[in-house]
């Protein structure tokens, strides 16, 4: 019998609603079977906490007076786009600081921001009739500004790839410091916790999902940046790779560093951690299929980023039970695996998450719209005019 | 018999005198080197593992100390900053020794100084810079 998420609200409101996290619910699964499971517990909380470059934050300043059209903006030295009216901005997470470098951006102003630090404020303009000033340099904390919104175009992949490095020297990459001659490995996803993998086909997140997100209550907005659904998947659902990924928005105001961190990756260049939970309705026993799956069921594919190419060599598959084993096999050597993501805080997530629906402060919803299962993935390629 | 790990940094007068032979000969002491290197500007390091006599071992790096050498206690020097570490494990694939590590039951970065070689590789591997050496 089928659960609807008003069911599931009404229990959350009677203080009655049994909420597990996507680790507890492999084993209640096994012990008690699918039905009685999808019977008996209605949520399962998904989490992840990783680098998710493709982040930023428009901010609303309010108007100085005289006011000021701004043209070109800068927060602490980090650059941020004013294309958009008079006193609104897009700070991007991986925006560089054009005094510190590869060692302070877009992620770390958000950070500061959100912290309560106060930041610097640099904008200049043409000046016009109606907004006389040229330039203006003045401070702004989180409580002077007015609307502050983490609009993130592409968040939480539905599993990524494993980054190896097969040449003679060290490489810097978004997947961290790589040794030569196969010298480590690294991942990025919760695996059996992160939430494209607990719901593989999109049955419950869609667009207007209500969602945890650095400590907010946030939204999916829309589907992510370079989604790409049609990836090769397993017969539990699972792609084995890079596919779905989620656009989502919050409130600056309200999030907290605990679960938002500026990064660097050293020789890269700056990306934001960023905590997202999301809860996920068990609305049958399919949606309990899905949820139990656990690291062991869930492959992602090894690539040799010392190729500097858009199609990178691949080393084959492994699963997550291997990579958090910390060692797997590349080309027949040991090679020692580590995460990008933090498989604790993504716990602590999910179940700061579950603790939220028990307590009846978080809400289920029902999606506004699907995420597509069909969708081209493009790539750019350099051509003329006529060759298009 | 106790053991100690040092780093001993050689300044570039005296990289070419035989400093380690004399730990045998003068001190009775047993050595492993686990890693020695010379930087661009010729200043020798090197991680070293002394085993002997308390009283001698002393006596070693006093004799050490008078000859240049700066000599440091090595476990003492990789600094895992927990308030800014977030568990990640990123340098785990790093740490050829297994010194640093993620608990499979905690989830936790777990540093585990006694295997520490201070090769240094995961300094600059952290991207929340929590991992700090101290010279």
């Amino acid at each position: 019998m089928a659960k609807t998420i008003e069911e599931i609200n009404e229990k959350i409101k009677n203080g009655k609603v049994v909420v597990l996290n996507a680790e507890e619910i492999i084993d209640y699964a096994e012990k008690k079977g699918i039905k009685k499971t999808a019977k008996e517990v209605d949520v399962v909380t998904t989490a992840t906490f990783g680098p998710m470059c493709s982040s930023g934050a428009f901010i609303n300043f309010g108007h100085s007076d005289p006011p000021i059209k701004m043209t070109k903006v800068w927060l602490n030295d980090v650059p941020a786009y004013a294309g958009i009216a008079a006193v609104d901005v897009y700070v991007g997470a991986t925006e560089l600081s054009e005094t510190e470098g590869l060692s302070y951006g877009g992620a770390y102003v958000i950070e500061d921001l959100i912290s309560g630090k106060p930041v610097k404020l640099r904008a200049t303009s043409h000046g016009t009739d109606c907004y006389p000033r040229r330039e203006i340099e003045t401070y702004i904390t989180r409580d002077t500004i007015n609307q502050a919104y983490l609009f993130n175009p592409r968040n939480a992949y539905q599993n990524y790839a494993v980054a190896t490095n097969s040449s003679n020297r060290t490489i810097y990459t978004y997947m961290g410091k790589l040794l030569p001659n196969f010298g480590n490995a690294t991942y990025c996803s919760a695996g059996q916790l992160s939430p494209l993998l607990n719901d593989p086909y999109y049955r419950a997140i869609g667009i207007g999902t209500r969602i945890f997100l650095a400590g907010s209550q946030g939204y999916v907005s829309w589907y992510g940046t370079q989604h790409n659904p049609g990836k090769e998947r397993l017969p539990n659902g699972t792609p084995c790779g890079t596919a779905g990924t989620l656009a989502v928005i919050g409130n600056l105001k309200e999030m907290s560093p605990e679960y938002l961190k500026a990064c660097t990756f050293h020789g890269y260049g700056v990306s934001i951690f960023i905590g997202i939970g999301i809860p996920i309705p068990v609305i049958d026993e399919e949606m309990v299929e899905f949820l139990k799956i656990k690291d062991e069921d869930i492959y992602t594919e090894i690539f040799d980023y010392s190729v500097q190419r858009r199609n990178r060599p691949s080393y084959g598959k492994v699963n997550y039970k291997q990579l958090k084993s910390g060692k797997i096999k590349i080309k027949g050597k040991f090679v020692q695996t580590g995460s990008i993501s933090s498989y604790l805080k993504a716990l602590e997530i999910s179940n700061v998450l579950k603790k939220e629906i028990k307590n009846g402060k978080f809400y289920l919803t029902n999606y506004v719209a699907p995420i597509p299962l069909e969708e081209k993935y493009n790539t750019l390629d350099i051509l003329s005019k006529e060759e298009l | 018999m106790v053991k100690r790990k040092l780093v001993l940094s050689f300044p570039e007068n005296i990289v070419t005198k035989p400093i380690t032979y004399k730990l045998v000969k003068e001190f009775n002491l047993e050595f492993n080197i686990l890693r020695a290197e010379i930087t661009p500007d010729m200043e020798g390091k090197m991680l070293i593992e002394l085993r002997g006599d308390k009283v001698l071992i002393d006596r070693a790096i006093k004799y050490l100390t008078g000859t240049g050498v700066s000599v440091q206690e090595a476990a003492k020097d990789i600094i895992i900053n927990k308030n800014q570490c977030i568990d990640c494990g990123v340098c785990t694939s790093i740490c050829i020794t297994q010194a640093l590590i993620i608990d499979s039951k905690s989830f936790k970065l777990k540093f585990n100084k006694d295997k520490c070689i201070l090769c240094e590789l995961c300094l600059d591997c952290c991207p929340v810079s929590a991992i700090k050496v101290h010279m």
